[in-house]
């Protein structure tokens, strides 16, 4: 098994950065070429969300993504904001989008749930295992190599 | 690649045609376009994401930002969009159910424009 994993100052610009090495650790690790867009868009959900939470909550711990690969491919995103945070959060019916009342930032989590659940199989939300922090964790599945 | 935005208009249309990654970073650039093209009197607005290699959920609150803007001015929104991996985010999200998606620029402009924007 290997394992490859990145921590990064919580600012968007490096969102971009998870991504491309999300995905070079996932083609590397025998994830099938037709799914990597699903990877790439789901890692970089998963960043996107951890970021906006670290910088609502006025956190400057890094994010944290590790990707290992062994029977299959697993992403793991953990962020350091309050558990509390990550409780409700759930998949907008559209009806809802376009509601005028809804907020930008409700409204691109609800839709950055909705992406995260809409790609990912094997998608976990739990509490990380030491201190605060939410642990977002993904699975693909690899070619037999 | 960066994010690229380019303004033409196409009869009363308005169009933005889009280029690159649109996500957490980029998307406040789109938003700021969008704004200033509502703010100088676009009324009918086409943003054409043919050249779009990456949109995440930031890039679709700001085009669902757009289109309330344009509601509220009695305008018109639509996007151009005929990628597969695209199609399928609207999808995912259900927000084909929101946007006017056409294939074309010339689809999205022919198209009468007195319409409310929905």
């Amino acid at each position: 098994m290997a394992t490859v994993r990145l921590s990064f100052s919580p600012a968007p610009v490096h969102v971009r950065t998870a991504r491309l090495v999300g995905v070079a650790v996932a083609r590397r690790a025998g994830v099938a070429e037709e799914l990597l867009d699903e990877v790439r868009l789901a890692i970089g959900e998963a960043c996107t969300r951890a970021v906006a939470l670290h910088r609502q909550y006025g956190l400057t711990d890094l994010v944290t993504v590790e990707m290992s690969d062994s029977d299959s491919y697993t992403v793991r995103v953990i962020d350091h904001g309050p558990i509390e945070a990550s409780v409700g959060l759930t998949k907008l019916p559209p009806d809802e989008l376009a509601d005028e009342s809804l907020t930008d930032d409700a409204l691109t989590t609800g839709v950055g749930f909705a992406l995260l659940a809409g790609f990912v199989d094997d998608l976990q939300v739990r509490p990380v295992e030491d201190g605060s922090g939410t642990e977002v964790r993904m699975v693909w599945p690899v070619a037999r190599r | 690649m960066e994010l690229s935005l380019t303004t033409r208009t196409v009869a009363e249309y308005t169009v933005l045609e889009v280029g690159g990654e649109v996500d957490v970073y980029t998307a406040p650039r789109l938003r700021e376009r969008l704004i200033e093209l509502v703010d100088a009197g676009a009324r009918d607005v086409v943003v054409d994401l043919e050249r779009v290699d990456f949109l995440d959920s930031t890039g679709l609150g700001v085009l669902v930002g757009a289109l309330k803007r344009l509601r509220t001015a009695h305008g018109t929104f639509g996007l151009v969009c005929a990628k597969e991996p695209l199609l399928k985010i609207f999808r995912i999200t259900a927000l084909d159910q929101v946007f006017p998606i056409f294939p074309t620029v010339g689809a999205a402009t022919e198209r009468d424009g007195s319409g409310p924007a929905s």
